[in-house]
């Protein structure tokens, strides 16, 4: 009984880090930069609206200011990658060191508590089913708005500027500024994931996002693998990117339920996506390899029977 | 229309692999001029083309599209004046993207990008009627990935994208090298026909010395970062390989040693 109670709860906190994965599939799928700014600035988002939430300011307000803090984040890792050459992936993790100092100041201390019972949060692991209505509202919300975003003519110039930089610039696409605004909105819904987060567990804690970037990329490889092969296209992508995201946190759950020590969680699920990411390359090597050498007997044979005759 | 006066580059100075790609060039070419560009290996041809196309700034030098000095405009904004086909198929289309939303980002070239709709209704079947005349087929794919598309559909797709919005100057590099005889020959055919249709001003480079005879109004000749060889009109009309070859020797005196121009 004790996996089937802990299922909603999962399915919550799944949803959760399934729009931090969304924001992640934006710098990873759509720009193609493997972006480690998320590991800070979702612990960002989760700061801001500790810190905001606890003076009083509006849920809402504090879930605004929480996806602009991140939007900033993003810039600092953009110019980083843009104005000053600095490569994408050493970029992301200057900001994310950055971001520790920053979270740390902001938050004033290593963790800060927002007890559902004292402030008006809009979700929290005591009403698990409020918890992902709450958050699927949030990954629609964000879906839909994307969609739409990426059909309008700066939308189609940041998808090209992700797929092919050489013909972008030839079409007078600023791939520069394309690569800053995408890392921006990416780091924004990371940072809202954050910010969700932060109250669903009752607080903000300093170490929150590390190695969420592994636990995104798991979902977005789960999710597109099966997507992909139903009908690839970016809507049903992102939906695949939802559902691999549940589904990562209720394999978690059962894993945790079967008694696994969970000091060696973060360790399984960086090999799960070692794992997913080679699959691709092992499998065309491994099935090249092999027709190169039936190519090679067919030929040998073929010589033999042409020496017999 | 444009003029290059002087041009100097040199990749990896003060190094042994130090390169003098670009050796004072100077071309001016005219309203309407279609011109072939043709040389051997490192001749500086593609870094001619991408002085022009704003690839990298030179060390020295002048460049002008229509009385404007583009010299220092940074690559996205010239790609305003310019449409550009590249040697590799890959390069010049999102091969991720749908054919009809690589044609709405090449037909917004040199406007600012707005946030609205990508691709009108009335605009995608536009596209149709355009594909259509390329006459292979693409006019019912256009939802297709163009990733999907053989290097010679991708070559004629990344012309119209080139073409799509007029430019000035349409800059074609070596464009048929990487296809099969028989895509090159249509591929260059759709070239032409576009060419003549919109009074294109066009610098092409090719390998073909019979390409070059046979196309255009102007043949230009490269050598260590320099024109040696340029004939217009009538003359080019009337020129073989053969004296093209004479040509280069007496220019340059050297043989000509790319067997690839001389055979293809």
């Amino acid at each position: 009984m004790g996996f089937i109670n802990a299922i909603p709860g999962a399915m919550a906190q799944g949803l959760i880090w399934r729009l931090f994965a969304i924001g992640l599939y934006i710098s990873y799928k759509i720009l193609d930069i493997a972006d480690l700014t998320v590991d800070g600035s979702i612990c960002t988002g989760a700061c801001v609206l500790a810190v905001l939430l606890s003076s009083g300011v509006n849920v809402y307000l504090c879930l605004i200011a929480a996806f602009i803090a991140g939007a900033l984040a993003g810039v600092v890792t953009g110019l980083f990658h843009t104005a000053m050459g600095i490569p994408a992936i050493l970029a992301g993790i200057l900001t994310q060191l950055i971001l520790w100092s920053l979270n740390l100041k902001i938050l004033g201390k290593a963790n800060l508590a927002i007890s559902a019972r004292k402030y008006s949060v809009l979700l929290s692991s005591m009403d698990n089913w409020k918890a992902i209505v709450v958050s699927a509202i949030f990954c629609i919300l964000v879906i839909v708005g994307l969609y739409l975003f990426f059909y309008t003519e700066v939308g189609f110039s940041i998808k090209a500027t992700g797929d092919n930089e050489h013909m972008s610039r030839a079409q007078g696409v600023n791939v520069d500024l394309n690569k800053v605004i995408g890392l921006a909105i990416s780091n924004g819904i990371v940072a809202l994931a954050g910010a969700l987060l932060a109250q669903y567990q009752g607080f903000a804690d300093i170490n929150m996002g590390r190695g969420a970037i592994v636990i995104g990329l798991a979902a977005i490889i789960i999710g597109l693998s099966v997507s992909m092969k139903i009908m690839p296209n970016f809507v049903v992508s992102l939906i695949g990117v939802v559902c691999g995201g549940i589904a990562y946190y209720l394999v978690y759950t059962f894993v945790i339920f079967l008694g696994l020590d969970t000091d060696l969680l973060k360790m399984l699920s960086a090999l799960v996506v070692a794992i997913f990411l080679a699959v691709p390359y092992l499998k065309t090597r491994y099935f090249k390899k092999q027709r190169i050498y039936e190519d090679a007997l067919t030929e040998a044979e073929e010589k033999e029977e042409t020496n017999n005759a | 229309m444009l003029k290059i006066t002087n041009l100097h580059k040199t990749f990896n100075p003060g190094t042994v692999n130090a390169k003098h790609a670009l050796n004072g060039l100077n071309l001016e070419l005219r309203e309407g001029d279609f011109v072939t560009v043709i040389g051997g290996n490192g001749a500086g041809k593609s870094t001619m083309l991408n002085a022009i196309a704003g690839v990298f700034s030179p060390d020295y030098g002048k460049i002008e599209i229509d009385g404007v000095d583009v010299t220092n405009i940074p690559e996205y904004k010239r790609a305003a004046y310019l449409g550009r086909v590249f040697q590799d198929p890959m390069k010049g289309t999102a091969a991720d993207m749908e054919i009809a939303e690589n044609l709405s980002i090449a037909a917004r070239r040199g406007t600012k990008r707005r946030l609205v709709w990508g691709l009108p209704r009335k605009e995608r079947e536009s596209y149709k009627a355009l594909l259509a005349e390329l006459d292979l087929g693409l006019e019912n794919r256009l939802s297709s990935k163009v990733g999907l598309l053989s290097g010679g559909q991708r070559q004629a797709v990344t012309l119209l994208m080139a073409t799509i919005k007029e430019p000035k100057l349409l800059l074609l590099d070596e464009h048929t090298a990487a296809l099969d005889p028989k895509t090159a020959a249509k591929v260059l055919q759709i070239t032409e026909k576009i060419v003549k249709e919109h009074n294109l001003t066009t610098v092409m480079i090719t390998h073909n010395m019979r390409d070059a005879i046979r196309y255009g109004n102007r043949l230009i000749m490269m050598h260590e970062g320099r024109i040696i060889v340029d004939v217009s009109g009538e003359e080019k009309e009337k020129l073989t390989v053969e004296q093209l070859l004479g040509l280069f020797s007496k220019a340059s005196g050297d043989e000509f040693s790319s067997d690839r121009a001389i055979l293809g």
